[in-house]
């Protein structure tokens, strides 16, 4: 199976203090990776520099084909984005801010508008195609924003702490919707430090102070570490 | 460049809605230039005088009436004593004092006008200085006439000076100023909004879901400009407009001179202000630079003192600031009628000024830390 993602020991200084400490893995096509954490574990920090947003200290690696120190704006061609902080326009409409990034990766009016229309209807969210984002509940916000993110159809979707803050059922109701986009191809690459959402993940990767402390499918690493569950796993790295 | 078409829309879309933002840009133009050329003058008033008359002949009482005819002028004492004059000036009383020698009147029969004698408390140098002036005038005119009725010839080195001022021949300040305060007002709206605007995506965190995208940085920039090089033009228009209709003040030259002028300048405006905006992680440090800049710009530029009065090396610095050659080409037009053509070095400077000021913003606009 072919890699889409692949880093070699990829770190990130701020002066004297690292932030994410030469982490290495691969991702392959069309796999939900989560790239699990506490708080300040440096899950941004490495999903940033993967998106061409922050220049890696050191290390090597490609994403999509391209190379993430020389080809940042080329990895932008075949990436959607989900920022762990709302970031859509609040004071656009649904269906303007798909218009917008839809235009801004190339797509046509007719395109943005077909593909709109479907992925608002996936989500049974057509009614409210006109209403000012700022306006929405949270848990809309963050199905909005993924959709946006995926509206150009991208090869590899990053989604930083997607569900975080929001209710129970739309989290199960925003991985049904990753599940979705999954297989239909797309690679997911989702940081979360909800525990119990790395079922929902084909492998996994654990990181503390900078580092990956345990990288496997989340079965593998129940039975290597003779838990119960993700959460289990998670203090027993912890110690 | 097909970026930019969905950018721009993006931009109108939030201008429109934005609640505070169209109605200051239609209704601060022309506040602005409604109060500020009369609130913002330098024409004396009102200037305070004292009449030392030592003479108390007719032609005394002559000047004396015909400063008190002038609507420049408040007579407060008249006199033959000049320390109780003097008393008044020091007590600030008054601002002038105007000393008619004895024997004036009979000096001037026999065809000499003889020195009087004008005092001015210069604390206020303007209201010192053009009170002074308007006192000569005033004094020439009143000698004029009594020649004229008597028919005598004043001796050649006695004439009253003949003053013609040109451009501006009531010398009215407003006329000096309104080129001034429409630039003001354009610079005002080319840097801050622009920059805020910027600043704001970046406080918001909209910004990063732009910076993940392919855009151009170019296209990114200019997707901030360009809104605001239409609305310095749409402030430029009103400012015209209620100058022209309020006080009757038009363009003597060409209207395309000014607004080329005017398109340059806001590109180097606008241009300088998101660079600014780019180096900002918050509005607080933005609107603090751009304040430091948009200072010296109006206190250096020529806008509200000549040029010609700063020292030697304060006029080569401000060789690097756009609203220099702005104010130049504004009072030019607007005052005189010159053309294009004459102000060509003025119109390159402000067209280089655009070219590298737009190139810096999109050069320091940064997607990737």
């Amino acid at each position: 199976m072919d890699n889409v993602i692949e880093v070699r020991n990829l770190t990130k200084r701020f002066g004297s203090f690292t932030a994410v400490d030469a982490i290495s893995f691969e991702v392959p096509k069309g796999e939900i990776f989560g790239f699990l954490g506490a708080n300040g574990a440096g899950k941004t920090t490495a999903i940033r520099m993967l998106c061409g947003l922050s220049f890696p200290t050191e290390g090597s690696g490609t994403v999509a084909g391209f190379d993430i120190m020389t080809q940042g704006e080329q990895i932008k061609r075949h990436i959607g984005y989900m920022s762990q902080r709302f970031s859509l326009y609040g004071d656009l409409t649904v269906f303007e801010n798909m218009q917008l990034f839809g235009g801004i990766y190339g797509m046509s009016e007719k395109q943005i508008a077909a593909r709109a229309a479907e992925l608002l209807e996936k989500v049974q969210f057509s009614g409210h195609r006109n209403d000012l984002v700022g306006s929405l509940p949270l848990g809309w916000k963050q199905k909005l924003a993924f959709l946006v993110a995926t509206v150009h159809n991208p090869e590899i979707v990053f989604l930083d702490e997607p569900t975080g803050g929001v209710d129970p059922i739309t989290r199960r109701q925003f991985w049904t919707m990753i599940r979705e986009a999954a297989s239909s191809g797309t690679t997911i690459f989702v940081t979360t430090h909800y525990m119990d959402e790395a079922g929902y993940c084909n492998r996994v990767s654990i990181m503390m102070d900078g580092r990956i402390k345990a990288l496997d499918t989340p079965s593998v690493l129940m039975k290597e570490y003779k838990a119960e569950s993700m959460n289990e796993v998670f203090v027993k790295l912890c110690r | 460049m097909k970026c930019l078409k969905f950018l721009l829309r993006k931009e109108i879309i939030q201008f429109r809605r934005n609640k505070f933002l169209p109605r200051l840009i239609f209704a601060f133009p022309i506040l602005i230039m409604l109060i500020a050329p009369i609130v913002a003058n330098m024409e004396v008033r009102g200037v305070n005088v004292a009449f030392v008359d030592c003479d108390h002949s007719a032609i005394s009482r002559r000047v004396l009436s015909h400063l008190n005819a002038s609507k420049h002028f408040m007579v407060k004492q008249v006199t033959a004593d000049y320390l109780l004059a003097y008393g008044l000036l020091e007590a600030g009383r008054v601002d002038v004092i105007v000393s008619i020698p004895e024997g004036f009147e009979k000096s001037i029969m026999g065809g000499i006008v003889p020195k009087i004698k004008v005092d001015a408390n210069a604390i206020n140098a303007t209201k010192g200085m053009l009170g002074s002036q308007y006192i000569m005038m005033t004094i020439a005119s009143a000698l004029s006439e009594v020649a004229a009725e008597n028919g005598l010839s004043m001796s050649a080195d006695s004439d009253p000076a003949s003053v013609r001022y040109f451009y501006n021949e009531t010398l009215d300040y407003r006329f000096y100023m309104i080129p001034a305060f429409i630039i003001i007002l354009i610079q005002l709206v080319c840097c801050f909004i622009p920059a805020l605007n910027l600043v704001l995506e970046k406080e918001k965190g909209t910004i990063e879901q732009i910076n993940v995208t392919p855009v151009s940085r170019l296209e990114f920039t200019l997707s901030k400009l360009i809104p605001y090089w239409i609305i310095g033009l749409v402030v430029l228009t009103e400012g015209i407009l209620t100058v022209g209709l309020v006080y009757g003040l038009w363009p003597v030259g060409s209207t395309g001179a000014i607004y080329l002028a005017a398109i340059l300048f806001t590109f180097a405006m606008s241009g300088f202000a998101v660079t600014i905006a780019n180096g900002s992680d918050t509005m607080q440090q933005s609107i603090f630079v751009l304040f430091f800049f948009v200072m010296i710009f109006m206190l250096m530029s020529g806008m509200l003192t000549p040029l010609g009065s700063m020292p030697r090396w304060a006029q080569w610095i401000t060789v690097v600031f756009p609203p220099r050659y702005f104010i130049a080409i504004l009072r030019a037009v607007y005052l005189k009628g010159t053309t294009v053509l004459e102000l060509g070095v003025d119109y390159l400077a402000l067209a280089g000024f655009a070219v590298v000021f737009c190139m810096v913003a999109a050069l320091t606009y940064c997607k990737q830390e």
